[in-house]
């Protein structure tokens, strides 16, 4: 209070006016150079990003055919500027009647790493920074704790005979809890049991990262890179059209596969059949016999997510039908 | 409303007079602000690679100065409830320092969730879609919201009333200073059940982290207001009685002994038991496989809060200077306890026991410093605005005689 009481006694009103506008005038000069200043890296910013066309686009389930359509087109227009390629991208609805199932043969599984590759090429995941969807645990036999296994295991040859393989990606919950924590619901559960992300809603808070026990979910930390020659032109708007920074995305089953009748990548890649995937509402799909005829065991049950992946070691085993069904994993999403 | 006007319009003139320490600090302030402006410039071009952060730890320190902060701010009300429901009149103007001091928090914490958002462009999608009442953080998102609107409507108020003399209707704030407290706690709890709701992260996954949040919040917050009334009454020129501070000094006693009741609790569950739901917690305090980053963090907060209870437990805590070191120590332990010790162990390890550490970079630290200057600056300008006023040395009835002069 001191310096005012000064300004008071020192001046009259005029000249404290006049001084105090000087000051003034000096200092907001001064303090835009130095805010422009500050802010001059968004300089670099890839304004496209950032149009009125994508900040007033709906959210998926909102958009009319002919809204989705647009976006599609937009899309396509963009993959073609940037990768120079046409891609075949369509928006691939859930087919009725279905609910997929993944099961895994861990007595085959040899640990050899090409379903991680295959998805990575079949995805467009982000070469660098790098972003894979599956993750391969060497695990000492006799344990299923995953805190023995290992995530960075290199041998000449594979597979080492103590250990067994594990491989994990999205076990596309049929009770997520990465959707329930979502604050914009850019991520859901549909129809057919996928837990999908729309890549033009999340606002990248990352919470699902945190809710999922399955570490399942990956984050664009920074632009992702795909070279040119790499990218899948078989696209759909759910799952493997290339991301921008800052959101979140995950494995989805192939959608832009399965949902054509067509098997995942991961499975076909596999060398040793160990990956079984299909319709688990057909009792005749490899699957519905896997989860009936074999010791199926889901990963964490005890944290109650209902996974739609499961692991399973050979041997059959004859059990009275009458006294098992299959297990039921209903709920189907609010897609 | 012209006379509100006015009013606004010289509340925004005050904040630019000062003598030279008020200049001096304001400027050294709004530096650190255009530094954490420049770093997050950076980052929202090149993305969140310019933090500490990975899939595997995905929360780092902005959402651990988020924490640290919702708890201040909800710890603001301790100021208040002692005056309304105790009826100690003579603090009553105490309330409008805690009161703007939970506007700063709020505000602090809605920009660390902005910084933290990997598209902040997208914010507004949580309007279009709000995925209420399922996700937590949309209950914190009006939680927060709400708390804020509650105390800048009473602090408002009061100081609107005393600038043009005139005595406030009850009726006008006191359901709200009622409310507010409520409010105070509900802002907290549901913080900590947006972690304790993750049945995925066994560490935060447990009953005792919401009292234990309400516990050492209710402890900083205080601590950080006794500092800041000493600041007040040195610099500002207004009276705070000693009164005022054995209270607030008593009321971060009992929290802070709370909390340290309550860390023995958890500490005794995790590592009696010695259940799988120890790692991360073994983690945080002796390091796990040869990682031991968090462990110097966490020893420094427990050193630092039994320092801090130590000596208010002891007699020579009436002096003014050893109180003031208690309430530093308090304040730092508990940034790290919750900020450091709160959110990253949760991630470590991850979800397939992988163990991949945390350390901030420089970018983030500098974004970080920037909002913590920013608030400062702000909760200064709010300070240096409201004592005149209180005081009665700016009135409405003056604005007619000089425009430009505060008395
Ligand atoms: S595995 Fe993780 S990401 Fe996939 S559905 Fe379950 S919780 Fe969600
Ligand atoms: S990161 Fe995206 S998908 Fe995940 S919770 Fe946040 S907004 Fe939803």
């Amino acid at each position: 209070m001191t310096s005012e009481d000064q300004l008071v006694a020192t001046g009259g009103r005029d000249n404290l006016t006049r001084r105090s506008f000087l000051r003034g005038s000096l200092g907001a000069a001064g303090g835009a150079a130095a805010l422009a200043a500050a802010m001059s890296p968004l300089r670099h910013m890839d304004t496209e990003d950032f149009t009125v066309e994508k900040f007033l686009q709906k959210h998926y389930k909102e958009m009319s055919p002919s809204d989705m359509e647009a976006v599609l087109e937009r899309i396509r227009g963009e993959v073609e500027k940037r990768y120079a390629i046409r891609p075949e991208l369509r928006d691939i609805k859930a087919n009725d009647g279905v609910e997929f199932a993944y099961a895994l043969h861990l007595g085959r599984c040899i640990g050899c790493r090409r379903c991680v590759h295959a998805c990575v090429a079949e995805n467009n995941t982000s070469r660098s920074p790098e972003i894979q969807y599956i993750r391969v645990l060497e695990m000492p036999k006799g344990s299923i704790d995953l805190e023995q296994g290992r995530h960075d295991y290199d041998r000449p040859k594979v597979p080492d005979p103590d250990h067994y393989y594990m491989p994990i990606q999205c076990h596309q919950c049929a009770n997520p809890p990465c959707v329930k924590v979502c604050p914009v619901e850019a991520t859901w559960q549909e129809q057919d049991g996928l837990v999908v992300i729309d890549y033009d809603w999340c606002i990248g808070c990352r919470y699902c990262e945190a809710a999922c026990p399955y570490w399942a979910r990956r984050f664009n930390f920074a632009e992702p890179q795909v070279p040119r020659e790499n990218i899948n032109p078989n696209m759909a708007y759910l799952s493997n059209r290339p991301r921008k920074q800052g959101v979140m995305e995950k494995c989805h089953f192939c959608i832009q596969r399965t949902r054509e009748g067509r098997m995942p990548a991961c499975l076909e890649v596999c060398p040793v059949g160990a990956r079984k995937f299909g319709n688990i509402l057909d009792p005749e799909s490899e699957v519905s016999q896997i989860l009936n005829n074999k010791h199926v065991f889901v990963l964490k049950e005890e944290v109650g997510t209902l996974p739609r992946f499961f692991y399973y070691f050979d041997e059959d085993y004859p059990r009275s039908e009458s006294l098992v069904s299959l297990p039921v994993i209903s709920g189907g999403g609010h897609a | 409303m012209k006379m509100y006007l006015r009013f606004l319009w010289r509340c925004f003139r005050l904040s630019f007079v000062g003598d030279w320490r008020y200049y001096a600090w304001m400027l050294l302030l709004s530096v650190i602000v255009l530094l954490g402006l420049n770093a997050y410039a950076k980052q929202l071009v090149y993305g969140l690679v310019t933090t500490g952060m990975t899939d595997q730890v995905s929360w780092g320190l902005y959402i651990a100065n988020f924490t640290y902060l919702v708890g201040m701010a909800a710890a603001a009300v301790m100021v208040v409830i002692p005056v309304y429901i105790y009826g100690r009149r003579e603090l009553h103007d105490l309330v409008i320092f805690g009161e703007l001091f939970a506007v700063v928090a709020i505000i602090m914490c809605l920009l660390f969730v902005q910084v933290d958002l990997g598209r902040p462009d997208r914010f507004m999608h949580m309007l279009w879609r709000f995925n209420f009442p399922v996700s937590m953080l949309t209950w914190d998102v009006i939680a927060l919201g709400g708390y804020l609107l509650l105390n800048l409507h009473i602090c408002g108020y009061l100081i609107y009333c005393a600038y043009r003399g005139v005595h406030p209707s009850r009726r006008f704030y006191i359901p709200f200073v009622f409310i507010a407290i409520a409010w105070a706690i509900s802002i907290h709890t549901v913080t900590a059940f947006l972690f304790v709701g993750l049945g995925g992260r066994p560490f935060w996954n447990a009953a005792i982290i919401a009292p234990r949040f309400l516990a050492s919040a209710f402890a900083a917050g205080p601590a950080f207001i006794i500092l800041t009334l000493q600041v007040i009454r040195r610099y500002a020129g207004y009276h705070v009685g000693d009164d005022a501070l054995k209270l607030l000094r008593n009321i971060v006693t009992i929290a802070l002994t709370v909390n340290m009741f309550l860390l023995i609790c958890e500490l005794f569950t995790e590592f009696y038991a010695d259940s799988a739901h120890i790692v991360s917690i073994k983690y945080l305090f002796f390091g796990l496989h040869g990682h031991y980053g968090l462990v110097p963090w966490i020893w420094t907060a427990t050193v630092l809060n039994s320092i801090a209870l130590f000596i208010l437990y002891l007699p020579f805590r009436r002096s003014l200077r050893f109180m003031n070191i208690a309430c530093v120590c308090m304040i730092v332990g508990i940034w790290i306890e919750k900020g450091m010790g709160l959110v990253v162990p949760a991630f470590i390890p991850s979800p397939l026991g992988e163990l991949v550490e945390y350390q901030p970079t420089l970018n983030e630290t500098l974004v970080c410093l920037g909002i913590w200057a920013f608030g400062l600056l702000l909760y200064t300008i709010f300070v240096r605005i409201s004592v005149p006023v209180l005081t009665g040395r700016v009135t409405a009835d003056d604005a007619s005689e000089s425009h430009s002069v505060p008395r």
